[in-house]
């Protein structure tokens, strides 16, 4: 009994401590939210006091901020970016992890192992000579920087479609084509079908990955097709001050649609995070 | 088998291999000969030897920021792991409203580097208004900032992973020690800790390798500043490229080196923690 109740005060304890850990967790984002809707003269002096009716701007700085960097312009680009990288990437490096798993070549083998090797570099490396050649193939439009994400995100794909193809018995394929099914049909219809799992955590990662990327847009499409991240460090600007107003509102713009996506997704972003680094 | 999908290749393969080839292969392989070159566009390069490597040690912004980058990486792996380790603790001991805990302290990862440099400019900024003083008044406040923001982002990532593992442990493995009179310091010793190395693995490889090429929050929060003195790494390849012309090359050469030294530590790394893993 003693025991118990014991039990019962510590787990009381934790639970207000939790609580006060989970407050603090979320009080730089109310912060922002709170400053967006003050004038942008008082953010900087009285950054943690509510707004009042001399610092209260109401929508200002969210309707000056969305023109100064045409925020649905750019969400309109990420938005489109990231569905269509993500949705490539998924099924460009699941049929390379396929082929790289089932046809055991020298090339093959060498092929996975720089894929792997990829994962590891900085994006330094090659910033400046991809940004080049994107612009030599004319890759540098919201369609073509599909095909650099593809690239830049067949190492991870790849790496986890073949760890998952591995373990699946290769007899399952060989029956089908037996029965006449050729590769094109058994992949779609046979093995597709059973990477679904793995799928999700690689559309979860591959999403988090280009919906929040700053150097790849900015340096291939970002003057003309400004994505958010881009869109929100060109408020810094060149010099002088940077209206804070607007930064605010901005910023709780560019937040709202991620937090949308992890309410409703949560279950499976969790998930596809342990599953990511069970596997890396 | 084999012989039948390597006829079809150019469906499966060469997608995926292309787009590789395009946003890494060549770029990188690019990168590596440049760097003995002096260039400022991809084709005008004239042969120099190792000038370029040799030029980047000219001045001490290189290795001010490689040390300034040990540094973070150091402080931010062991606050991050401690931090998310005792998390997941907390959250294992079946106490109220967990999974919320989960959402809450999970969240902050979902938020791209850009927009969490940002926000926490203003809460430091904030912070250190009564002191008179911005986050670039002294690069002890830059550090201190990059290191807080960094928590708050992974924190919640490395904690989910941890969760995982600490769900994974056998329960007649903590029963057997409970009954053998272990206290929970040694079960934390010799039970817990061991139990969860792969997890303690990949989780120093997350925070290590992402500490070492960070770039987006450390643009967004102080922009390297004052001076450069709170200039990471990454940042101060890309200002090398970009920030004056004629520097291409030297550009180059330190993304060679950052190339190589990242290589080296995750290799090291992974070597070091695989081999305390323990087989289940």
């Amino acid at each position: 009994m003693s025991i118990r109740s014991e039990n019962k005060r510590t787990n009381t304890l934790l639970v207000i401590f939790l609580s006060a850990l989970a407050i603090l967790f979320l009080s730089p984002i109310l912060v922002v939210l709170v400053n967006s809707f003050k004038s942008k003269l008082f953010i900087s002096s009285q950054p943690f006091s509510f707004p009042n009716p001399d610092t209260f701007a109401g929508g200002e700085n969210y309707v000056i901020g969305s023109q100064k960097i045409k925020f649905f312009n750019a969400f309109g680009y990420s938005l489109f970016i990231t569905v269509f990288a993500v949705i490539g990437i998924s099924l460009v490096t699941s049929m390379l992890a396929w082929y790289l798993t089932r046809v055991k070549t020298k090339f093959t083998s060498f092929a996975y192992y720089l894929l792997v090797f990829s994962m590891i570099v900085p994006f330094q490396m090659v910033m400046f000579t991809m940004s080049k050649t994107a612009n030599m193939l004319r890759l540098d439009n919201p369609i073509g920087i599909i095909v650099l994400y593809i690239g830049f995100g067949a190492g991870l794909g790849t790496f986890m479609f073949c760890g998952f193809i591995k373990s699946i018995p290769i007899s399952l394929e060989e029956a089908a084509m037996i029965d006449g099914a050729g590769p094109v049909k058994t992949f779609f219809l046979i093995v597709y079908p059973m990477l679904k799992s793995t799928a999700i955590t690689v559309a979860i990662l591959n999403t988090m990955w280009v919906w929040n990327d700053y150097l790849l847009p900015y340096l291939t499409i970002g003057t003309e097709y400004k994505t958010i991240p881009v869109a929100i460090q060109y408020l810094r600007g060149g010099y002088g001050a940077v209206d804070m107003g607007a930064m605010m509102a901005m910023l709780v713009l560019a937040m709202i649609p991620i937090i949308l996506f992890y309410l409703f997704a949560q279950k499976y972003i969790i998930r596809g995070v342990v599953a990511g680094a069970v596997k890396g | 088998m084999q012989k039948s999908i390597q006829k079809y290749f150019v469906l499966f393969a060469l997608p995926g291999l292309l787009c590789f080839a395009i946003a890494f292969l060549v770029p990188m392989v690019m990168g590596v000969v440049l760097s003995f070159f002096k260039f400022s566009t991809v084709t005008d390069g004239t042969f120099i030897g190792l000038e370029n490597y040799r030029r980047i040690f000219i001045n001490d912004d290189f290795t001010s920021a490689l040390w300034f980058t040990v540094q973070f990486t150091i402080v931010s792996v062991i606050t991050i792991n401690m931090g998310a380790f005792f998390l997941s603790l907390l959250l294992t001991r079946e106490v109220k409203g967990t999974n919320l805990f989960r959402t809450i302290f999970f969240m902050p990862n979902l938020i791209g580097g850009i927009v969490l440099g940002w926000i926490w400019q203003v809460i430091i900024n904030g912070v250190l208004l009564k002191s008179g003083v911005t986050i670039v008044s002294d690069p002890k406040y830059g550090f201190w900032g990059l290191i807080v923001l960094m928590n708050w982002q992974n924190i919640g990532y490395m904690m989910v992973i941890y969760i995982a593992g600490i769900q994974n442990i056998p329960h007649d493995l903590i029963e057997a020690a409970q009954i053998d009179g272990a206290g929970k310091l040694t079960m934390l010793k010799s039970v817990i800790l061991p139990s969860i190395m792969p997890a303690i693995t990949i989780c120093s490889f997350l925070t290590l390798t992402n500490g070492f090429k960070l770039f987006d929050q450390n643009l967004a929060l102080t922009a390297g500043d004052p001076g450069k003195q709170t200039e990471m790494l990454a940042l101060n390849i890309f200002n090398t490229f970009y920030g004056r012309s004629g520097f291409e090359g030297v550009g180059q050469a330190k993304a060679v080196l950052f190339t190589i030294l990242v290589a080296i530590i995750a290799l090291t790394q992974l070597r070091l923690t695989r081999s305390k893993e323990v087989e289940a």
